[in-house]
């Protein structure tokens, strides 16, 4: 299992991630390797088993829809890096 | 009692005999912070101020007759629970300045029970690391060795109950987190089972696997935390509404008629000697106080490593998404928006964070979602039902807790798969989402090595028992590192 330099570059997009020349290197090494040593599930046979997602068995777990008052907007905004009024500001989204 | 250190319940005794004030001893903990912190770096934050307030309302609480086991006692908080008005860093640039608006569930119980904070704990980054050395700030050091790693990633809260900086401590623990720490520095860890502890306001590193636990130096001190935080909370959706038992009820000194199993898979691969010895004469205790154990065989054991390092990483990678740099947190002004987030994260975090978000996101991208992140979920059906089948027969099963002695600071920093190597005997038990405590089973050269008893969901009671009755008939939790 070997990652190409394109795959690690692609992954990196995915996660808006921005990599160094050095990272790029490293990663690529890296989880190659990691990637070969999991190779190892693929010989498990899960034949008919099914996924587990979580390991206690709750499900759909239902609550009243009450209105309650939720944190103050000034709390919420203090750790805000940009913010007006009561909203994030964030960088334009279309140019 | 050494070192003037003092458990939960030596502390609670003297609080409500008068003997010593909460601010006294808060006051003497704060001091043999200043002490010892410089050599043990466990603390990334230390609350001096709100301590002292916090310890002079316990001594109001206890003159006026109310108080409980944590009233007045000085605790340790790992740097990933979010304390309201007291800076969250989890460790990372990402969140160096961040100061939650809230308390996490366990925050708002250990209020209300009277503990004093003193301090917020180092860790590896985002709970991502087995030695504390993915600190984005520094490297906590053993006080068994300062020259080795204390385990991670709550390597920050053991140490600081292991060096006397507080009387206890909370962690978390996704894949060994606590109990792996705890192992290192000859403290009682214990990872309850998943939904027993409120997750919420504990910062997700992967969902299906966190869960919060005490740090302790002894078992009915574990008992004693466990009393406070867990429980049902509606506020997290995979907490487990069951009835609370009185966890110090469980605190027995014989195993009589209960039924333990090696399982051999833990006894094989990559183990040490030393370990492998300690481990023999701490079965050799458990059969003398009278309990029959049997080997018992996990056959899919190998394979959690790599299950846990696909499904973790996976959560992990969908969860640190939220740190892009416009709700709170590390922000760089860039140009245009994808620039601003893609250097947010790339500044923002540590090496060991971004090799897990790539491998978490490459695992769930188009095309390799079936082979690697579906595969990993039905081999983790297979290793769970495993466990199932096991405690039909067995009320728990004893292990290392870590298949070496601490190992150096730098020695595996370099290699990620020796790295995660360390977790191999944790790893299985969150993701079966079972409970697993460690605690002191003896020393190789003067470095400490944990055992590990892992029993079915909701059975803190038999692993408290287990651990108790070893414990009472053993003098390792009574050794103290001299820092």
């Amino acid at each position: 299992m070997k990652l190409t330099r394109e795959e690690v570059l692609h992954i990196a997009q995915l996660a808006r991630v921005a990599l160094t020349e050095e990272e790029i290197t490293r990663m690529q090494e890296q989880l190659s390797n990691l990637l070969e040593h999991f190779e190892v599930l693929q010989k498990v046979d899960t034949e008919g088993i099914p996924p587990t997602a979580q390991s206690v068995d709750l499900q759909s777990i239902m609550r009243a829809d009450d209105v309650k008052p939720s944190l103050p907007a000034d709390d919420v905004l203090a750790n805000a890096p940009r913010r007006e009024d009561d909203y994030f500001r964030v960088r334009a989204v279309l140019e | 009692m050494k070192n003037g250190q003092l458990t939960i319940h030596e502390a609670h005794q003297l609080l409500k005999e008068k003997k010593i004030s909460s601010v006294e001893l808060t006051q003497q903990y704060l001091d043999r912070i200043k002490k010892v912190e410089p050599k043990v770096k466990a603390l990334t934050t230390v609350t001096e101020e709100l301590a002292l307030k916090q310890a002079a309302q316990a001594d109001a609480t206890i003159a006026a007759g109310k108080a409980s086991p944590l009233t007045g006692v000085p605790i340790a908080i790992k740097d990933v629970i979010c304390t309201k008005g007291v800076r969250t860093t989890c460790s990372s640039k990402m969140l160096e300045n961040f100061v939650p608006p809230y308390d996490a569930m366990v925050m708002e119980k250990l209020n209300a029970a009277g503990a004093v904070m003193v301090g917020k704990a180092n860790m590896d980054e985002f709970a991502m690391g087995s030695s504390t050395e993915n600190s984005a700030f520094f490297t906590t050091h053993n006080p068994w060795d300062l020259d080795r790693v204390p385990g991670g990633s709550s390597g920050g809260s053991a140490v600081a109950v292991a060096a006397g900086e507080a009387v206890c401590a909370l962690g978390s623990d996704t894949g060994g987190s606590i109990r792996q720490p705890a192992g290192f520095c000859s403290v009682v860890g214990l990872k309850p089972t998943y939904g027993r502890v409120s997750r919420y306001g504990l910062v997700a590193f992967a969902s299906s696997l966190d869960q919060i636990g005490p740090l302790t130096q002894d078992v009915a001190d574990a008992a004693l935390v466990m009393n406070v935080i867990a429980g049902h909370d509606k506020r997290d959706s995979t907490s487990v509404p069951q009835a609370l038992p009185d966890y110090t009820k469980s605190l027995k000194t014989d195993l009589k008629g209960m039924k333990l199993g090696i399982p051999k898979e833990y006894y094989v691969e990559g183990i040490q000697k030393g370990v492998a010895d300690v481990m023999k004469v701490a079965i050799n205790k458990l059969e003398e106080l009278g309990a029959k154990l049997d080997e018992v065989s996990l056959p899919h054991t190998p394979y959690a490593l790599a299950v846990y390092y696909i499904i973790a990483p996976s959560e992990a990678s969908a969860n640190l998404s939220r740190y892009n740099g416009v709700k709170y947190g590390y922000s760089y002004k860039g140009n245009t928006m994808w620039e601003s987030m893609e250097k947010t994260r790339e500044n923002g975090f540590g090496p060991e964070v971004k090799r897990r978000i790539m491998l978490g996101t490459y695992a769930l991208s188009a095309g390799y979602y079936d082979a690697w992140y579906l595969k990993a979920q039905k081999v983790r059906t297979l290793i769970r039902r495993e466990f199932d089948a096991v405690f039909e027969k067995y009320d728990a099963l004893i292990t290392p807790t870590s298949p070496t002695v601490p190992f150096k600071i730098g020695e595996r920093t370099d290699d990620p798969l020796a790295m995660y190597l360390s977790d191999v005997c944790t790893l299985p038990v969150n993701i079966a989402g079972v409970p697993g405590i460690s605690i002191p089973a003896g020393f190789v050269d003067n470095l400490p090595v944990g055992m590990q008893i892992i029993g079915k969901h909701f059975s803190e009671e038999t692993l408290f028992r287990v651990a108790y009755a070893y414990e009472q008939a053993t003098e390792w939790h009574k050794r103290r590192a001299e820092v």
